[in-house]
């Protein structure tokens, strides 16, 4: 009988003990109910949930909230592109425009064996840190530092440090733009998915200059603006960008560009990473 | 327990005897959630919300329950399952109504239900035959060392952001190393005795 006791109570005690939390847990949930738009769960369902911080809000629940409040626009991740976007706009009950899926491309071919140094930074592996010491170890003051400042903040990995230059895998990048917020040197920019071109140089100063410094920099000769059939491509502050809504990807200004600085992507060499095993091999 | 005394057992919970560097509770969010020192400070400050309510919680449920019925030895058992329920019933309780206090601990809160840390200040409190107001305070000031701990190694740990290291070192290791050189620092606290 004692034995049965000693064995009882405790066993009667815990269940007593977890009936009085688990009603009391159950009486809280409903008195502290907190009223959620469905539609909150649902929009995250559509979000690629990476948790990137590319829109700009903390992570993919928050991005949910703010469109769901309508703080934020349907198309708000770039991550997700056109397909998450109609997702939403149906959960949303709004139609959605196209969505033209981004990348991520570095405006820089100033290598090691190119661009002309000024000093040896012997300092944190930070580009911040060295952009602060006098702008960097570059003389060019536009030149990616290749520290690898957007290497640690891309959540894909689709960043690496290729000769001192910042190279983007585009098979892995997913154009949400972390880096392009994190370059101190604001060197990279977001391009079409799809455009083959970009100019790898983004000086700004004179061609003289330039040339002093960087064998690979943009003059502004404006050889490839005068080429270009679409009239796509503009030199404004000495350097060449390409307009993408109207460059056709007919290569001419690739041939034309004396410094051979305007990339394209079925080019290879000089350590740009085209592909997957390219970078890994590297 | 004389005022004095709980204060003097205060000092001795934060500094002396440490909970992460010299009695090792609460390892894991103390690597886990110390990357950025506002973070750090998010988890320091849900620890203490929780281990102090909790350490009143357990010292309650011991004495007025697990003791007159003879069943001391399911303590650990119980503390478990009071500090599991309470945590979901603050976690409830500040999200209806203290929404902001909710978005800064509101993440960490559920870590905690799993927390050594907590569980630790509660078996101290009764291995050391604390009183009620003691046990608290003991709590409180256990938790206030581990978010001390916590945040100071956050601290370090964005340093160790800019550093070089040999690749092997790189990571998780240099962490560690990083928390024994902070452990034998707070060790240097050992020699003060009341």
């Amino acid at each position: 009988m004692e034995l049965l006791m000693k064995i009882l109570i405790p066993v009667g005690v815990f269940a007593a003990l977890g009936l009085v939390l688990g009603v009391m847990l159950a009486i809280a949930s409903r008195l502290f109910a907190v009223h959620v738009d469905e539609r909150v769960p649902e929009v995250l369902e559509c979000l690629p949930g990476a948790n990137c911080g590319g829109c700009g809000y903390s992570g993919c629940a928050a991005l949910a909230e703010a469109i769901v409040s309508g703080r934020a626009a349907p198309t708000a991740c770039t991550v997700g592109g056109g397909a998450c976007a109609k997702a939403i706009g149906e959960v949303m009950g709004i139609e959605v425009g196209e969505v033209v899926r981004m990348r991520a491309q570095v405006m820089c071919s100033g290598t090691a064996e190119f661009a002309q140094k000024k000093y040896v930074y012997a300092g944190a592996a930070d580009c911040i840190a060295a952009a602060n010491l006098g702008g960097g170890d570059k003389l060019c003051p536009n030149g990616c530092i290749g520290l690898g400042t957007c290497v640690s903040k891309c959540p894909f990995g689709a960043i690496s440090v290729v000769d001192g230059v910042a190279v983007v895998n585009y098979r892995k990048c997913e154009g949400c733009g972390v880096c392009v917020a994190a370059c101190p040197k604001q060197l990279i920019a977001l391009i079409p998915y799809d455009s083959r071109h970009w100019v790898g140089c983004k000086s700004v100063d004179k061609g003289a200059l330039v040339r002093s410094y960087c064998d690979v920099g943009c003059i502004g000769c404006q050889l490839c603006s005068k080429v270009c059939e679409a009239d796509a491509i503009a030199v404004e502050n000495f350097c060449a960008s390409i307009d993408y809504a109207r460059c056709t990807g007919c290569d001419k200004c690739v041939e034309k560009c004396p410094r051979k600085i305007i990339w394209s992507a079925r080019k290879q060499g000089r350590g740009l990473v085209i592909s997957r095993e390219e970078l890994e091999n590297n | 327990m004389s005022f004095t005394d709980v204060l003097l057992l205060m000092f001795g919970a934060v500094l002396v005897e440490n909970f992460i560097f010299s009695k090792f509770y609460g390892c894991c969010p103390f690597l886990g959630v110390s990357e950025k020192p506002a973070t750090a400070l998010g988890m320091g400050m849900a620890v203490t919300f929780v281990m102090t309510i909790s350490s009143a919680a357990t010292w309650a449920v011991y004495y007025l329950i697990l003791e007159p019925l003879g069943l001391q030895y399911l303590k650990t058992i119980a503390f478990i399952l009071i500090i599991a329920a309470l945590v979901q019933l603050i976690e409830m309780f500040l999200r209806r109504f203290v929404p902001a206090l909710y978005a800064a601990l509101g993440i960490y809160l559920p870590l905690i239900t799993t927390n050594c840390a907590v569980l630790g200040a509660a078996l101290v409190n009764i291995q050391k035959g604390y009183g009620f107001g003691a046990s608290v305070a003991y709590g409180f000031a256990a938790a206030l060392g581990f978010t001390l701990a916590i945040v100071i190694f956050a601290g370090v740990r964005v340093r160790l952001q800019f550093a070089d290291p040999p690749r092997a070192f790189r990571g998780f290791p240099l962490t560690l190393i990083a928390a024994g050189l902070l452990a034998m620092a707070f060790s240097g606290f050992a020699g003060i005795r009341f």
